[in-house]
């Protein structure tokens, strides 16, 4: 009788257990409550500077005060703070230091325009130079005796004329 | 002529960043300054480490000039400049605030009793949203705050002796003589103050 | 006593450094043929003390000898043999001795490998390179040496930083100081060709293999870094326009510049003066980098320690180095001649234009990493200038440039026909715009970005395709497409190589910064999550012990369609002796997408916080990388170089010069009906 007793309790107590496992199997769930709020999170502090290691983001840093600010971000990108209120709360109090995109102000100005400004100026000068060369540069035809040499080098009819190492050619 | 000065332009820009780049040696880019010099300091309502059932705010300073010094227990860096402190307040040359950023309440005490206290009492700031607010990176910093309730300095990291005969002291004497009741034109500094 | 046998032989070296400097340029100036001789042998000289230096710091770190100083602070006992010799460039002192090894072996390579320079060239090549040599070993002797003793030596080191414990460490640095340095070569040969006025094709010739090779190892350590970042920093992102990364992409760009021009003044003898002023500047760079590194004037993750007065030193320096070298052209460059006449549409206008863009950018680069220093030391307030800031500008800046890397190779040198160009290119570019369209379309998502990616990308390689098809066809030689391929000149052939692997890392990058899935998951043991058609099951985590550290190790099974991809193994270890808690990812590499887990912290419930990534062509942005440096790899073993006799090199390069002249002389001559 003890013994029934025991093989049922036994046999019970593996089907549960399997039943268990099954259960516990499953989908994971992600690390925060809310993902789609998270990913404008983690948009808005990848452009945040971390203060106190300084070479890493806000979203990525794990320093006391990266999570802290991380939360902060948090919470007002949950009150329904748009991205420019919640860089503008962090720049009042830590300065132009920890955006990572630099704000366009006066001093900034140099920054964000003058690679194009130098684009600008290269291409310009390539091009002026480029004319002046054409005005400027006169082949000169080589001598006879250096033709000579010419042929004997290459072996080949074509007449190649010209002193600067390549010039004008002439179809033969 | 004019054609070969071109030729000078590389190495007078080369000059030019050169000089930048000594300019830099001297300079920490590491440090953060304050937005808040001569600016208000953010208003904050705490509890008192001593007596948690009162509280303490910035307001209640209206009309001193006093010192916001931040400090925990667990900062490495404040146990260099406490003796400083407590000299300073042994002296009471100018009374000195703390705020107890992240701490436990209890482990901060004890650190007190251990260290000294040179505070006229410390506010605590348990979960860092007044340092946050007033743009804490890093433990210790010290606010020098006038009658006016402006932020006119911040120390960032200990303050040495150095910082405290150049710097602290001299802005604190010139702000005592300040009156309250005028709007300053301009805000000075004192030059020990970088 | 092995490390003061090396601190000897460190000034031993200095002592060579001096004399090679100082009697084989004025030996080369005056003409004695006694000072000039002694070029070579001193190269050679110097190059054996400096080694053997190295030997003896690498003898200490092997046999744990902690009353080195630099030993002591950067190896220690438990760390495994192969840590403890790359620890050694691990730390300032050390890299800066290999930075100076590695400056004489390049130093060596162009004493044994030029029989066919003048030798007054070639001794104020090798005069020039003692210079710089000298500089350094001074540095090093008076702020940096790493053969300080520590007396009473410590009990055991303070072990190498857990980051730098990793293979990536063993291979970086070097292949990046082989690239920075290697532009010293490059240097040298200009202000040697402004010191004897001789400015002219040949000496372009024979700057460009050397160019190209320190081109190649550059390459190939921004690529290894850029893969160590990602696989070792475990937060998937492989740049962070870091300065200290900034400060070796600008040489690269500017070696990338210069490569091209040699081109052109190798070809056409003209723009002398401004290749002349790219090799300085790209060696300025890599000079710029190490004073970045290591002075303080920046943070960066990278930085050495940092120390100002170290930094004055450096700077003073670059006033040196960079100051004459841009005063001796100042004087000089105004007598140089112009070269050869070209058209306003013709591939010397295409490579300068590469050049302008390429430059351009560096500066664009230069700007943003230097900017916040420029406004804090003019008191104007303090920025940070970060990643969103140079992908904004950098990217459409490059644009152009590699817009017109497919048009470039397939344009007659002196004089083309843009109808021309339009009528061979127009598959290219149906290729390009269909690609453009379609590939976003079949992956979901939009943007501007990801159609210019694969337009530019596809650009490229279809213009490539026509450039070899275009070549193979003049062959006329019998043989089929492969063997007429293989058999063209390797130049070309390498050219095609690095244009085509410049696409492969533009496909990589857009793919991944536009199609990459990332999960942040809570996961409990069996719990499952899917991406990108794979099933990842976490299996709980176990304690491990490494050689020198403790760490938690999970377990990721991957399956899909229910057969198992791989198991990935993330840790998360903890270091014995400098405690810094460190992630490891686990990363499953595949051509077409890697699968990178990476643990996080534990939490409530007996769960773990798991990261998991779906990266699609991650890979070809380092694939792309090697493919550019093959292609490097291809051009400097062209035929021309290999030629023994001075005639045979004359003939070959007048044959090449024919070549590019020729096709286009046959074509004007019959294709003008």
């Amino acid at each position: 009788m003890r013994v029934k007793l025991k093989l049922i309790i036994l046999l019970l107590s593996f089907i549960v257990s399997i039943h268990a496992a099954g259960v516990l199997a499953k989908e994971a769930e992600p690390l925060a409550a809310d993902p789609e709020m998270e990913k404008r999170v983690n948009a808005i502090t990848a452009e945040l500077r971390c203060l106190v290691c300084q070479n890493q983001t806000i979203a990525d840093s794990h320093a006391a005060l990266a999570v802290d600010l991380k939360n902060q971000v948090r919470q007002m990108v949950g009150s329904g703070k748009t991205q420019d209120q919640i860089v503008d709360y962090m720049v009042k109090r830590y300065g132009d230091f920890v955006r990572y995109r630099p704000p366009v102000k006066p001093t900034t100005y140099l920054l964000w325009a003058g690679p194009f400004i130098l684009l600008v100026v290269g291409v310009v000068l390539l091009i002026s130079n480029l004319r002046k060369r054409k005005q400027i540069i006169v082949d000169a035809p080589l001598s006879a005796d250096e033709n000579d040499r010419l042929q004997s080098l290459l072996g080949a009819d074509a007449t190649v004329a010209g002193k600067n190492s390549g010039g004008e050619v002439k179809p033969s | 002529m004019s054609r070969n000065l071109r030729f000078l332009i590389p190495l007078v820009i080369f000059f030019v960043v050169a000089g930048f780049l000594y300019k830099g040696l001297s300079l920490n880019p590491r440090e953060v300054p304050s937005p808040f010099i001569n600016k208000p300091a953010p208003d904050f309502a705490l509890q008192k480490l001593d007596n948690m059932s009162e509280q303490f705010s910035n307001k209640d300073m209206l009309g001193k000039v006093w010192l916001l010094n931040v400090w925990a227990s667990w900062c490495v860096a404040c146990r260099q400049e406490h003796p400083l402190l407590v000299q300073m307040a042994r002296r009471g040359e100018v009374p000195i605030y703390g705020l107890n950023y992240k701490d436990a309440p209890s482990q901060a005490k004890q650190w007190l009793k251990q260290h000294g206290n040179p505070y006229e009492l410390s506010a605590v700031d348990y979960q860092g949203n007044v340092g946050i607010d007033y743009g804490v990176y890093g433990v210790p910093e010290t606010f020098v705050i006038d009658k006016r309730g402006i932020i006119r300095h911040k120390v960032i990291g200990p303050i040495t002796p150095g910082i405290l005969n150049e710097c602290v002291m001299p802005l604190v004497k010139m702000l005592e003589q300040e009156d309250p009741q005028v709007t300053p034109v301009e805000y000075k500094g004192v030059e020990g103050c970088a | 006593m092995v490390p003061e046998i090396g601190h000897f032989a460190l000034i031993l070296a200095l002592c060579i450094a001096i004399v090679q400097g100082v009697v084989s340029i004025a030996g080369a100036q005056l003409g004695v043929k006694s000072w000039i001789a002694i070029a070579k042998p001193a190269a050679q000289a110097q190059l054996l003390f400096v080694a053997t230096a190295f030997g003896c710091l690498m003898y200490a770190f092997i046999q744990n000898d902690f009353s080195v100083a630099y030993v002591a602070m950067q190896s220690n006992s438990m760390l495994p043999v192969i840590y403890r010799i790359s620890g050694i460039w691990g730390g300032h002192e050390g890299s800066m001795l290999l930075w100076v090894m590695f400056l004489a072996v390049w130093t060596g390579a162009v004493a044994k490998f030029s029989r066919n320079l003048p030798d007054d060239m070639i001794a104020r090549v090798i005069g020039i390179m003692g210079l710089v040599s000298v500089g350094f070993y001074l540095f090093i002797l008076f702020t940096s040496n790493p053969f300080d003793r520590l007396l009473p030596p410590a009990v055991d080191g303070r072990d190498l930083n857990p980051l730098l414990q990793d293979p990536g460490l063993v291979i970086h640095p070097p292949m990046l100081y082989m690239g920075y340095v290697g532009f010293s070569v490059a240097f040298a040969f200009s202000i040697a060709a402004l010191l004897s006025g001789r400015l002219d094709a040949a000496w372009a010739r024979w700057s460009r293999p050397w160019t190209t090779v320190a081109w190649m190892f550059l390459t190939v350590g921004i690529g290894l870094g850029s893969w160590w970042a990602y696989y070792e920093l475990g937060w998937g992102g492989w740049w962070f326009w870091d300065p200290v990364e900034n400060a070796s992409f600008m040489p690269w760009l500017m070696g990338t510049a210069l490569v091209h021009s040699l081109a052109v003044t190798e070809k056409r003898g003209s723009f002398k003066n401004w290749t002349v002023l790219l090799a300085i500047f790209a060696f300025s760079l890599s000079l710029l980098g190490t004073f970045l590194v290591r002075s303080g004037v920046l943070t960066s993750v990278h930085a050495f320690a940092t120390d100002p007065e170290r930094g004055v030193f450096i700077l003073i320096l670059l006033l040196i180095t960079i100051g004459t070298s841009l005063a001796l052209f100042a004087w000089r460059a105004p007598k140089v001649g112009m070269g050869g006449k070209f058209q306003l549409v013709s591939r010397e206008t295409f490579l300068l234009a590469n050049n302008v863009v390429l430059v351009v950018a560096a500066a664009a680069v230069l700007l943003g990493t230097l900017y916040p220093l420029l406004l804090d030391a003019l008191g104007m307030g303090k920025i940070s200038v970060g990643p969103p800031y140079f992908n904004a500008v950098f990217v459409p800046l490059m644009a152009p440039a590699v817009f017109l890397m497919a048009i470039g190779p397939i344009t007659r040198w002196k004089q083309a026909s843009v109808p021309d160009l339009v009528s061979r290119l127009k598959w290219a570019a149906v290729i390009a715009i269909i690609m453009a369209v379609v590939t976003p379309f079949l992956m979901g998502e939009w943007g501007w970005l990801r159609p210019l990616g694969f337009g530019l990308a596809f650009w490229v390689m279809s213009a490539v395709v026509i450039a070899l098809v275009e070549r193979v066809q003049k062959v006329k030689q019998p043989g089929n497409f492969f063997s007429k391929m293989i058999g063209l000149p390797n130049s070309f052939l390498g050219m095609c190589v690095a244009h085509f692997g410049v696409s492969v890392f533009i496909i990589g990058v857009t793919m991944v910064s536009s199609y990459q899935v990332e999960k942040d998951m809570r996961m409990e043991v069996g719990d499952t999550v899917s991406m990108g058609g794979y099933v990842f099951q976490f299996n709980g985590v176990s304690k491990v012990k490494g050689p020198n550290y403790n760490a938690n190790r999970g377990h990721v099974k991957v399956t899909k369609n229910g057969n198992v991809v791989t198991n990935l193994y993330p840790e998360k270890r903890e270091y014995l002796v400098q405690t810094m808690p460190m992630t490891e990812a686990a990363i499953d590499t595949g051509l077409f997408r890697d699968l990178y887990v990476s643990l996080g912290e534990p939490v409530s419930g007996g769960a773990w916080s798991v990261r998991i990534y779906y990266k699609p062509f991650v890979d070809w942005i380092w694939g792309g990388c090697l493919v550019m440096a093959f292609g490097g790899f291809l051009a400097i073993t062209d035929r021309r170089y290999r030629l023994v006799s001075k005639k045979q090199q004359d003939e070959q390069a007048v044959k090449d010069r024919e070549e590019g002249e020729g096709v286009a002389a046959h074509k004007v001559a019959t294709s003008e009906k």
